[in-house]
């Protein structure tokens, strides 16, 4: 039985603000249909290399490759490329001058060139899967913030990516709402999505991931699967880290 | 308890003014309702030719001003040249009195006597005006795009739209939404500075006015058509207020 073929691939990523270096040299596969969880501290470089691969950042120096091919450097064509890889944000980042279904269909209409009508048939079939069909001519700001983020992962998902990056995205969120976002996500990796998800939520990282990937000061200090890297982590400092979350109360053990 | 002190105050005014002893020149010369009616007329002739001026240079203005603001807004280093231009021209046409620009382009280009070119004041009027008012609006439509989180450029492009998509189905309208108040402040503006076009001799409300206080040596026409200004800028003003207010109570709102 031959693996998957991997769908992305980074080697060697470095990002710098300034004289601040980010991320210093990110090796990372993950592979068709897998779940790939992300966790370390704040300023870790989370966040920032999921903005790298969707091209929101310029990398320094390094690589990333999308199906064998490389998506960084000036000859790639960034708008269709971002047509492939959906990312929510820990903002929601909704469009708040436009309703929920227009806010799904945008990408599909504009980016991939659907007519009206085939685009708000997909969107209201998503919206109806997620629980959001009367809200889809609701505008964001009437919405939860449960259902705002929802709406975020519905607008990603239109545009039928291969990958999906997910940047904390229910850290903004109050603690009753975050179930409901996070149930979104169980069903995604059931159905097979591919992503990549930066998150504090270690319990359900422990539940959803195929790997954990443990960064600290911007390079991965350790990665296997959530079994090991929570049960037996192998680095002192993922250890340290784990302890504050298990105080912090963020992980039953 | 307010309405007795506006009755109060304004009533007392009202009786120093009318009882002061130079009362009754001031009357004839300014207040003479016989020369009112007189020039009424004509005033409100003049005026129409300063509804279509606001109204001609208005919609252009609205068009280019945003131009200028999208080309100041431009990112990347290629495009430094189209940022300095604009910038170059808003402070230039903000930093200079508009009767200058008015004698400039009114008087100035006709006497090129380049052929193609029009010998319209009108015409020059409307020129001078939209250039004057570019530079204005486009610093408020900057502000705007200023205004709106880079958040949500970056949600636009994280779709796979262009920079072009996303400024226009994203960050421009609700920019746009949220510079409405003081676009309308320009437009009071503007409704104002169309009586600067009579300089180069377009016969509009305030050389209606000169010329019906030639004729009779009395000032009220000058009131009439003040009047006039009134009757169009006052509701715009109150508009704006409730625009405002309306803005301060979402984002109470919307902080809560």
């Amino acid at each position: 039985m031959s693996a998957p073929a991997p769908t992305l691939r980074l080697v060697g990523v470095h990002k710098s603000f300034g004289p601040l270096e980010v991320l210093r040299g990110i090796d990372l596969t993950v592979a068709e249909h897998e779940v790939i969880c992300l966790i370390g501290a704040s300023g870790s470089g989370k966040s920032t290399l999921l903005r790298c691969i969707n091209l929101l950042e310029i990398i320094d120096a390094g690589r990333i490759e999308l199906d064998g091919q490389p998506i960084t450097g000036s000859r790639v064509d960034v708008n269709r490329l971002r047509r492939r890889i959906g990312i929510v944000f820990q903002a929601f980042n909704l469009f708040p001058h436009l309703r929920v279904l227009d806010n799904v269909t945008l990408g599909p209409r504009r980016a991939l060139g659907q007519s009206r009508a085939e685009a708000e048939t997909q969107a209201l079939a998503l919206l109806e899967r997620f629980g959001l069909a009367e809200k889809a001519h609701e505008y964001p700001d009437r919405l939860s913030g449960g259902q705002q983020q929802r709406v975020a992962i519905v607008r990603a998902l239109a545009m039928q990516p291969d990958l999906m990056l997910l940047d904390e995205i229910t850290s903004a969120l109050d603690p009753e709402l975050v179930a409901e976002v996070l149930n979104v996500i169980r069903e995604l990796a059931k159905g097979g999505m591919t992503m990549l998800i930066a998150t504090h939520e270690m319990g359900f990282a422990r539940d959803i991931a195929d790997r954990v990937c443990f960064l600290d000061r911007g390079a991965i200090l350790e990665e296997g699967p959530p079994a090991q890297v929570f049960r037996a982590p192998r680095e002192e400092r993922t250890r340290q880290f784990l302890q504050r979350v298990i105080e912090a109360g963020r992980l039953q053990v | 308890m307010s309405v007795v002190s506006v009755v109060v105050v304004f009533g007392l005014l009202g009786w120093i003014v009318v009882n002061s002893p130079n009362w009754p020149a001031v009357r004839d010369a300014f207040f003479n309702a016989k020369y009112f009616w007189r020039a009424l007329p004509y005033v409100a002739q003049g005026f129409v030719v300063n509804i279509q001026l606001f109204l001609v240079s208005e919609v252009l203005v609205l068009i280019c001003g945003l131009g200028i603001a999208l080309m100041r807004t431009v990112p990347g280093a290629v495009f430094l040249p189209l940022r300095l231009l604009a910038v170059i021209y808003s402070d230039f046409f903000r930093g200079v009195p508009g009767v200058l620009f008015i004698f400039l382009f009114g008087f100035g280009i006709p006497a090129l006597e380049i052929p193609g070119v029009p010998n319209d004041p009108f015409f020059f009027g409307v020129l001078t005006l939209v250039l004057l008012y570019t530079a204005y609006v486009g610093e408020v439509y900057r502000a705007g795009l200023e205004s709106v989180h880079p958040s949500q450029e970056a949600a636009a492009r994280s779709l796979g739209l262009s920079r072009a998509q996303a400024m226009r189905y994203v960050v421009v309208p609700q920019a746009v939404r949220r510079v409405v108040p003081p676009l309308l402040n320009d437009f009071i503006g503007l409704q104002k500075d169309t009586a600067l076009v009579s300089f180069i001799g377009v016969v509009e409300v305030f050389r209606q006015s000169q010329i019906q206080e030639a004729a009779t040596y009395n000032f009220t026409p000058y009131l009439a058509s003040a009047a006039l200004f009134l009757l169009i800028t006052v509701p715009l003003t109150r508009v704006v207020d409730i625009l405002i207010a309306r803005d301060r109570r979402r984002l109470l709102a919307a902080a809560r």
